[in-house]
């Protein structure tokens, strides 16, 4: 029985693991990775006591911070449901490991929205990918099809139309992205913006070899060629495994109190996942020492 | 441990393989890193031994990691 079980490796959790550790609570970490949404990222240029640093060096820094304390790491593998036992918390993870503790501390974060189209599942990482800038260069002189209207979809149209054959852009609203994006947009030769159509069908067999797409207004439908589908529509919490057990707004945000409290005693949040203003690095990790440091005093009450 | 043979391939802007390569790097292990963002070559060759397109993916001898995993890894090169 741990005294803490720390569900996510981002800032949050890592600054987390950094207190509790500190607070020599017997702690395990569980996270399907280190470093969160850092990983999608390479210039960071708020985070203090950095003028400027890559993304994963500054993982690579949190981890060897957190490496140094002896707290247990189950890297790999990520929490399937949290649930409440009599004597705190139990996790089962993915791999069907469980793990019991006496609090725990939510931090899983923001993951990729998903398009919910057929084949999307099929066909991740067979040439839809979340991640432009990871995956974007083994598309040149394809043809692909960027899915998304908001900043980040922006910027993977205007790095893919340097390097793709022709690059389709499909936005089921007006574009929402910086206007300094958009007009960046109109010297593109090779683009074609489809504003207010629907992605339903990404499609292919093993590989991507097309979209269907429907005009929301008309409702014709029409086919597009294309060897890779980027799906850049924002962000969603990732707290299914915790849906059961905490209170969530209407978003899917774990609701916490200013102490990082749940709606469930002896269970903080902290980090992208809760409904805490402003989605940062530099915030993530302060909510996860605030976070640790409410379980700690949880701790010391239940010993008195 | 020596004696395995390790291949990475990685396009220059993506993080996970930064860390990927720091990781093997930090352990002493030796590897060939090839950009698939030029090498249009060993894009292909990536595509038909991990039968996907995201990278890294990381080759020890003959078995294929898609993405950073870092417990794969360590017990591959164990």
């Amino acid at each position: 029985m741990y005294d803490l079980m720390i569900i996510g490796g981002g800032p949050a959790g890592l600054a987390a693991s950094v207190y509790a550790a500190r607070k020599q609570l017997k702690t395990l970490l569980v996270s399907g990775d280190i470093g969160g949404q850092i990983n999608t990222t390479w210039g960071i240029e708020n985070y203090l006591g950095y003028q400027f640093i890559e993304g994963p060096e500054l993982i690579n820094k949190f981890q060897a911070q957190v490496g140094q304390f002896p707290i247990d790491q189950k890297i790999g593998d990520k929490v399937r449901q949290l649930k409440k036992t009599s004597g705190g918390f139990e996790a089962i993870t993915e791999a069907s490991d469980k793990y019991q503790s006496k609090t725990a501390i939510i931090a899983t974060g923001k993951i990729p929205r998903k398009l919910n189209v057929p084949g999307e599942t099929e066909l991740t990482g067979r040439g839809v990918t979340y991640c432009a800038i990871c995956d974007g260069p083994i598309f040149a002189g394809q043809k692909v099809a960027v899915v998304g209207g908001g900043n980040s979809a922006l910027e993977a149209v205007l790095d893919m139309v340097k390097i793709a054959e022709h690059v389709n852009l499909v936005s089921l609203t007006p574009l929402t992205g910086d206007r300094v994006l958009s007009n960046q947009l109109k010297d593109a030769k090779n683009l074609t913006v489809f504003l207010e159509h629907e992605t339903r069908e990404i499609k292919g067999q093993g590989l991507v070899d097309g979209i269907r797409i429907r005009d929301a207004k008309s409702g014709e439908e029409k086919e597009l060629e294309v060897g890779g589908v980027f799906i850049e529509i924002g962000l969603v919490p990732n707290s299914d495994a915790v849906k059961e057990l905490v209170q969530l707004n209407q978003w899917g945000e774990v609701t916490v109190t200013p102490r990082n409290e749940t709606s469930v005693p002896g269970l903080y949040a902290a980090g992208d996942v809760t409904d805490v203003p402003e989605k940062q690095i530099l915030v993530a990790a302060g909510e996860g020492a605030k976070a640790a440091l409410q379980a700690h005093r949880y701790l010391q009450r239940l010993v008195k | 441990m020596a004696d395995k043979k390790v291949i990475v391939y990685s396009t220059p802007t993506c993080p996970y393989c930064k860390r990927v390569k720091d990781y093997l790097t930090q352990k002493g292990v030796s590897f060939s890193d090839y950009n698939v963002a030029e090498d249009r070559e060993k894009a292909k060759e990536m595509i038909d031994k991990s039968k996907q397109m995201g990278v890294p993916v990381i080759v020890v001898d003959n078995d294929v990691v898609v993405g950073f995993n870092q417990a794969k890894l360590d017990s591959l090169l164990a």
